[in-house]
Parts: C-alpha cells; sequence; structure tokens
C-alpha cells in the first residue's frame, strides 16, 4: 500500500525526498562520527538508499545513491573535505559503494516492475475469467430457450401431420414458455449493461408504496399460485419520492428469486414500514435460507448459488443491488436467526433501506 | 358486417406478417408500411380506421410522424415501442397517441386495447352512462353508485372520475390529469394524483389494493376500465 501512495507522489516530490533523507542521515552520521567509523557510516547510507529504492521511482533512487557517495567520500574518507581518497582500500570501498548502491536501486526497481505486471496479469485473468463465466452462463440460459423454440417450431413445420393436437399444443406452450424466458434474460442482461455503464439514473416521482407493492405481487400471483404472499405495510404510511418503475422491479426480481428457491408453499412476506426518513422494505420467506458461506457473494455478477437449479443468469440479485444502489439505498441478506420467530426460523431475509423524500398530505378531503 | 381497416408502420418485416395474420384472422383489413414517408402517404391518401406505429423507424423519428399525423388524422393511432422507455411513452401520448404497447407484446393485449380505440372513437361524446361490475356512472345526473348505493364524493374526486369515464379504456398520463383536475400549475404536483387516486380507489374499488377499475400504468399514468 505504502509504495503504491508513495508512487503518486509526484516525481519532484520524490527527488526533494531522496535529497532530504540522504542529508538528513548524513548529518546524524557526522555527529555520530566520535563513535562509529566512516565504513559503518557507509553502510548506514547504503541502508537509506536501499530504503528510498523500495518506494521511489529509479530516477531519484540513484540520484541517492550518487550523492551518498559524494558525501560518504566528501565527509567521511580521510581526508576530510576533499573529494581525494588516500589509501587503494578506501578507493575500493567508495567504487564498491557506488556499485553496490546503483545496483540496489536498479534492482528493487526491476522487482517492482515485475510485480506490477504480475498484478496486470492477475486482474486480465480475473477479467477472462468473469468473462467466461459469463459465456459459460449466457450461453446456457440463451441457447436453451433458443433450442426449445427452434426444435418445437421444426417439429410443428415438418411433422405437422403426425403430431395429435395434444402434442401441438404442449410444444407451442414450451415455445411460449421459452420465449418468455428468452424476454426475462435479454432484459436482465440490458438492466445490467445500463448500471454498469451508468446509463440508470433514477426518475424519482411521489409513490403510493400500497400501489406500488400490490400492483407487483398481484401479478406475480397471477403467475405462481404456489407461494401465499403476505403483505404488511404500516398504515398511514408517507408518500415517498423514487423511481417507480426501478423499485418496481426491486420488488419483483426478490419475490420472484424468492420463488425460485424456496420449497412450494412456503410463504413470503412484505413488510414495509418507515424509519428515519427511510423506506424500509423487507423481504423474508420461510424457507431454508441461503448457505452461510455464499451470502456475501449472492450480490455479485452472475453469481449463483452452488446447488442451484438452471434457469437464472445470476443477474437478478445484482440488479437489485444496483437499482437500490441508484437510490443511494442499502440491501443486506441474512437468515433469520432461530428463536426469534419459530415459524420463520432459518429463512431469507432481505432487508433494503432507501432514504427519499416523504410527504404526508393525506388530508385533502375537503377538495 | 363492416371490417375495420388498420395501418400498419413498422420497419420490421417479421412484426408486419405477425400482425397481419393476427389482425386478418380477427376480421380487420391491413395496409402495411415499412418506413415513415410510405406510412404518412399510405395514411393520407387511404384514411384507416386505426394506426400501429412503430416509434423507432429508421426515416424519421416516430414522434414527428405521430405529430405530423395528428396535424389531420383524428382517428386512434396506437404506438409500438420497443424498450420500456417510459419517458418516450408518455411523450407520445402527450403528442396525441391514443395508447401503447411494448414490444414484446401479448397478442391478447393487443387485440384488446385496438378494440378499446376503435370503441371509444365510435363512441358518442355524449354518453354519459358507465354501468359495470357493480359500479354506476351517470354523468349528466353527476351520480355514482356502487351496488346500488350512491357513493359522496368530494368535488375534485368526481372530476377525476368523470374524466377517466369519459375516456373509458384509455392511458391518461400523470401529467395530464394534473392539468385537467387540478390545472396547469399543477403538473410537477403529483402527490395529489396519488392521494385522489388511493381515495377515489377505497370508494369505488371492491378491493382497492387490487384495483379492477383504476389500473396503475407504471410510470406513466392510469388507465379507466369498465368492461361490461
Amino acid at each position: 500500500m505504502a509504495s503504491i501512495i508513495l508512487n503518486k507522489l509526484n516525481k519532484t516530490k520524490q527527488y526533494i525526498l531522496s535529497l532530504l533523507f540522504v542529508s538528513l542521515v548524513s548529518v546524524i552520521c557526522y555527529f555520530l562520527s566520535g563513535y562509529i567509523g566512516y565504513h559503518v557510516v557507509a553502510l548506514l547510507l547504503l541502508v537509506t538508499v536501499s530504503l528510498i529504492a523500495m518506494f521511489f521511482d529509479i530516477l531519484p533512487v540513484l540520484l541517492a545513491a550518487l550523492l551518498s557517495a559524494l558525501i560518504w567520500d566528501f565527509f567521511f574518507i580521510p581526508p576530510h573535505f576533499t573529494f581525494a581518497v588516500n589509501s587503494t582500500e578506501d578507493l575500493l570501498m567508495l567504487l564498491m559503494y557506488f556499485i553496490i548502491a546503483m545496483v540496489n536501486a536498479a534492482l528493487t526497481y526491476k522487482i517492482r516492475q515485475i510485480e506490477n505486471e504480475a498484478n496486470k496479469k492477475e486482474e486480465k485473468e480475473k477479467t477472462v475469467l468473469l468473462y467466461n463465466t459469463l459465456l459459460n452462463s449466457l450461453s446456457h440460459e440463451l441457447r436453451t430457450p433458443i433450442s426449445t423454440i427452434i426444435g418445437a417450431t421444426d417439429n410443428l413445420l415438418t411433422e405437422s401431420d403426425k403430431l395429435s393436437d395434444k402434442n401441438k399444443n404442449e410444444l407451442l406452450t414450451e415455445v411460449s414458455k421459452a420465449s418468455l424466458r428468452l424476454n426475462r434474460q435479454v432484459e436482465n442482461l440490458l438492466n445490467i449493461s445500463r448500471l454498469e455503464t451508468g446509463f440508470i439514473k433514477p426518475k424519482k416521482d411521489w409513490c403510493d408504496i400500497n400501489e406500488l407493492v400490490y400492483g407487483v405481487v398481484n401479478r406475480i400471483k397471477e403467475n405462481y399460485d404456489n407461494h401465499p404472499i403476505n403483505v404488511q405495510i404500516k398504515e398511514n404510511l408517507p408518500l415517498f419520492k423514487l423511481d417507480f418503475g426501478l423499485i418496481e422491479q426491486v420488488l419483483n426480481n426478490l419475490i420472484y428469486n424468492a420463488i425460485q428457491y424456496i420449497p412450494k408453499y412456503s410463504i413470503i412476506s412484505i413488510i414495509i414500514f418507515c424509519k428515519d426518513e427511510k423506506l424500509i422494505l423487507i423481504i423474508e420467506d420461510n424457507g431454508n435460507g441461503f448457505p452461510e458461506d455464499e451470502i456475501d457473494k449472492v450480490f455479485d455478477k452472475f453469481y449463483r448459488l452452488k446447488n442451484s437449479n438452471t434457469g437464472g443468469t445470476g443477474l437478478g440479485l445484482s440488479i437489485v443491488k444496483g437499482f437500490v444502489e441508484v437510490h443511494n439505498g442499502t440491501i443486506k441478506l441474512e437468515n433469520i436467526p432461530e428463536g426469534l420467530s419459530a415459524d420463520k426460523a432459518g429463512g431469507a431475509r432481505f432487508t433494503i433501506e432507501i432514504p427519499a423524500e416523504t410527504s404526508y398530505i393525506n388530508n385533502l378531503k375537503n377538495e | 358486417m363492416n371490417r375495420s381497416e388498420i395501418l400498419i408502420i413498422d420497419d420490421e418485416v417479421q412484426i408486419r406478417r405477425l400482425l397481419e395474420i393476427t389482425l386478418e384472422s380477427n376480421d380487420y383489413k391491413i395496409n402495411e408500411a415499412a418506413t415513415a414517408r410510405d406510412g404518412l402517404i399510405a395514411a393520407a391518401s387511404h384514411p384507416p380506421d386505426l394506426i400501429l406505429l412503430d416509434i423507432g423507424l429508421p426515416d424519421e423519428n416516430g414522434q414527428i410522424v405521430l405529430q405530423k399525423l395528428r396535424e389531420w388524422y383524428y382517428k386512434p393511432i396506437i404506438i409500438l415501442s420497443v424498450q420500456s422507455d417510459e419517458e418516450n411513452i408518455v411523450k407520445a401520448l402527450d403528442n396525441g397517441a391514443n395508447d401503447y404497447l411494448v414490444k414484446p407484446f401479448r397478442t391478447g393485449e393487443l387485440l384488446a386495447r385496438i378494440r378499446s380505440a376503435i370503441r371509444s372513437s365510435a363512441t358518442d361524446e355524449n354518453y354519459t352512462v358507465i354501468d359495470c361490475n357493480d359500479l354506476q356512472i351517470d354523468l349528466s345526473a353527476r351520480i355514482v353508485k356502487k351496488k346500488n348505493e350512491i357513493i359522496k364524493l368530494t368535488g375534485t374526486e368526481y372530476t377525476l372520475l368523470a374524466l377517466f369515464a369519459k375516456n373509458e379504456g384509455k392511458v391518461l398520463t400523470h401529467q395530464y390529469l394534473l392539468r385537467e383536475v387540478w390545472g396547469p400549475g399543477y403538473i410537477s404536483q403529483s402527490q395529489y394524483l396519488r392521494v385522489f387516486i388511493a381515495q377515489l380507489r377505497k370508494k369505488i374499488e371492491n378491493d382497492p389494493n387490487h384495483p379492477e377499475f383504476i389500473l396503475t400504468e407504471s410510470g406513466v399514468g392510469y388507465r379507466f376500465i369498465a368492461k361490461e
């Protein structure tokens, strides 16, 4: 982390800081020169240069190396305050000091470069992995209904005389189901790409939450009557300023998602109230909940539970999260703990909180 | 029988084909055009009873075609649009479209919209009585009855309901309702509309949470349905 932050320091600052560090250490060594020999000073300066090399770009480091060599020669190698060196030993030492400092700088720089490349490669691999997951999931989820449609229509066109009316009807029903499924997938993909590109700006207007919730619930009930849906909306709820269509989809996806995963005849409850200028929506069921180790991942794009049925792209919940977040809201998933409400324990509970403007104009009766 | 004539203006040949088969098998007479230009010519040379207009045409924006048609054509126009883009739909309704359908749509929905649009354009404007499913509205006598009992409505509630009754089957946008009932200064005050729709539903619906008469068109407006 430190290296990333320092990397961002601008070049000039890096030069100044390198020179400053080297000078500071030199000054300290100068005062300590009564106690330590000038060979030790060389090592101390070398450590300083090495430390600088860990964080800074190569040029400031080379500058530090050069400067420290000159300082060592000028102030510490006898005779002091000249660049002259008397003994061969000292000359060799100076030369070696210079080489070690340079090599040190160059090596550290090289290591950092390799590290960067590895990071980039890792990121690229992650993208490729995501892309593959997407392709696998998509090609499966799109091809299944397409195969059904092509197969069924081929059958109807070429084998028409061999098929009973009942068979024909069944094939047509499959085509119809497959088309609706295809349409749902495409809608999900469009939504997720609209979210990704930041194209979705909530069009907020006053919403009657009763109207919104019952609208969604009634539509779902028409298609899936296996699950009782229990709606509890706090009385005298104010109007909220929200994007009606987006919140409709949030609810729709969550209920639809629950229907996909919970056992038949499980109860889905929708609880809605207002708290601290926030709209609170709770969607819970008395099914089997989510595996604890997967709870954090369910909102990830294309994530599907390990043992989930076919029929989803793993986009439904990411869209929910995206739509809630464009309202500056939050969504949380938990399994309902034992003990609180025995009949629901273990089921899944989604809690959504959306901050929104409210209006309590309920007294227009005399107009 | 007098077959209604429908003009389809859509650039996608598959959609035109589908509409043609569906509508012809339901006894409508069909004329088609693939571009805005051809559509405008076809409409002018032989005015149909209803126009199905795709909003995404290749040669000209459907909204402009709609405006051009509305300069002289007073019969119903139903908009076909691909994405559920509410803004575009509201704009088309404001530009004089009678109704809209979002592709992909169900055949049943299409036929219902066409029937409703043709029926309301043929209806005498002075037709003022609605009697449907325990709800009776008599606009000339200003009486609303539910299960044969008179319902007390406030002035605004009555104005709103009367507006719905006169436009039975038609989508009315939020802005239109606010302008007509409260006045042009109230177009952005949609909270009034929400509150009054809720109040009206409590009075006329059997189950206000499961409305049969005043239906919500998400993000667009409301549609009043009173089928016998």
